[in-house]
């Protein structure tokens, strides 16, 4: 695979649609340096999604896809969830698992391309939700940060099962009442992000999706070291406004209120993680 | 909706269910009949110069140019297109659109009935569409619409369209071109 696979021929130029020729010549394939600043004046990889209007999940994705660092030799794999209706609208390859499989999925991705391709950097990232990560996926995740797999983890934590009407999972706060749990949950909310030092990940971020540059460097600096020393975790809080009782002008308002209670910073950086990212920053990479 | 396809609205709109299997190599198909490579050319030739709307559905492994048999086959088929005096709809990407595709600029897997009635095309070429797209696209349009389809496949040819070449590379092409040319030489076109 190379970035040739979005040059159009010349001789089909004039029958395909101007979007399709605006990503091949505005998109920020092959870029040395992308960014979230590329949102406002380059072609983006999600234009239309089909999630609810405000979403913050919606816009965490495109901090994300801007910070990836080459999307030509990127492969997402997804899991079932509401992020998974957005999957087929990215203009980079995307793999569907089984709810609850993506790491067991992407630690085989990973594993071929590093086989098949062993002079390129093959990025592998996982994005799913906290059902898929911190409940049904539990085992496989922490199964692929134990064996070290050089992936990249990230969840986008709503705390709840929001497209199949809010039931809790293990990611909502404890006492939080929702439609389908109207009881209220009576255990405390799983630390994924330290779960994820305790099972080997070489870093570990949990933080919310309303600062666009703080998620474009953590997503950058995950993949940078997924990529060299082993896996790598992101915990992010993506709020589900309408399971909340929010309209779509309150996501960035919640996300910003949590950035002083329950997702108030959290980043661990291994040891040989933090060298590593020095001497990223010395090249210029980050 | 358009007229329904030979094999009519039906649960079952695989040609497999009828007992047909893609040709041997060196061979083609043809509805349900196995023929050398070259009938199957003229034929496909043929149909193609005489039914309304005429066109060619380029897919990805053709329109990108990612190897050097791509760039060969993107001049081929705009040869081919100019020879057969067919339109071309690009079948660049195999996403789901919404609110839904514009049936004059593009055709989806998906959904490839609705650019066929739009069009009211009666005969068209899937060519560098990925095998299994190519498979659920030429059910859909057998099923559901009166197109004669025709699979020209790089590998091993697709036994739900009207008529399938296999092993269809740039000299192949080429070969099909001429054909063609002298096809629409005795039609007069």
């Amino acid at each position: 695979m190379s970035v040739d696979i979005y040059k159009i021929n010349p001789e089909f130029r004039d029958i395909m649609p101007k979007d399709i020729l605006d990503l091949e010549d505005n998109a920020t394939w092959g870029a040395e340096k992308r960014g979230i600043s590329d949102l406002t004046d380059k072609k983006e990889l999600l234009e239309e999604h089909s999630l609810c209007a405000g979403c913050p999940e919606a816009a965490a994705l495109r901090y994300i896809l801007t910070a990836i660092p080459k999307p030509e030799d990127t492969i997402i794999v997804n899991s079932t969830g509401c992020t998974s209706l957005m999957f087929p609208h990215i203009a980079l390859h995307t793999v569907h698992s089984l709810f609850g499989n993506q790491n067991a999925v992407a630690s085989g991705i990973k594993r071929a391309l590093t086989w098949r391709f062993p002079d390129k950097d093959k990025d592998v990232v996982v994005l799913a939700g906290d059902g898929a990560t911190v409940d049904i996926g539990l085992d496989y995740t922490l199964q692929s940060f134990f064996r070290q797999e050089k992936i990249t983890t990230i969840c986008f934590d709503n705390e709840v099962y929001a497209n199949t009407g809010g039931q809790e999972s293990g990611s909502t706060p404890k006492g939080q009442v929702f439609k389908m749990a109207p009881k209220g949950k009576v255990f405390d909310k799983v630390p994924m992000w330290e779960l994820a030092v305790t099972s080997g990940c070489q870093y570990s971020v949990k933080l919310t999706a309303s600062a666009p540059k703080a998620v474009a460097r953590v997503v950058r600096e995950a993949i940078f070291i997924a990529r060299e020393l082993g896996p790598t975790y992101i915990h992010l809080y993506t709020p589900c406004i309408l399971e909340i009782g929010l309209s779509a002008s309150e996501g960035l308002w919640e996300m910003k209120e949590q950035d002083k209670d329950r997702f108030v910073s959290f980043k661990y950086v291994s040891p040989e993680a933090e060298e590593f990212l020095k001497q990223c920053k010395k090249e210029g990479r980050l | 909706m358009a007229n329904l396809g030979p094999a009519y609205y039906a649960p079952y709109p695989v040609a497999t269910y009828d007992g047909l299997l893609t040709p041997p190599e060196g061979k083609a198909m043809l509805l349900t009949d196995i023929v050398d490579e070259e009938v199957a050319m003229r034929e496909v030739a043929r149909v193609m110069l005489t039914s309304d709307n005429a066109t060619i559905f380029p897919g990805p492994q053709v329109l990108y140019a990612w190897s050097e048999e791509a760039k060969k086959k993107a001049t081929l088929i705009k040869e081919m297109s100019e020879v057969l005096n067919a339109k071309m709809i690009p079948m660049y990407d195999y996403r789901p659109k919404y609110p839904k595709i514009d049936p004059e600029v593009e055709i989806n897997p998906n959904h490839p009935n609705l650019t066929i009635w739009h069009n009211n095309i009666k005969a068209a070429i899937f060519i560098g569409v990925h095998c299994h797209y190519a498979n659920v696209a030429l059910k859909i349009v057998r099923s559901e619409t009166d197109c004669y389809t025709i699979g020209m496949c790089a590998l091993s040819g697709h036994e739900d369209a009207m008529a399938t070449i296999r092993d269809q590379h740039a000299e192949d092409l080429a070969r099909f071109i001429e054909i063609a040319k002298e096809v629409k030489q005795e039609l007069g076109k």
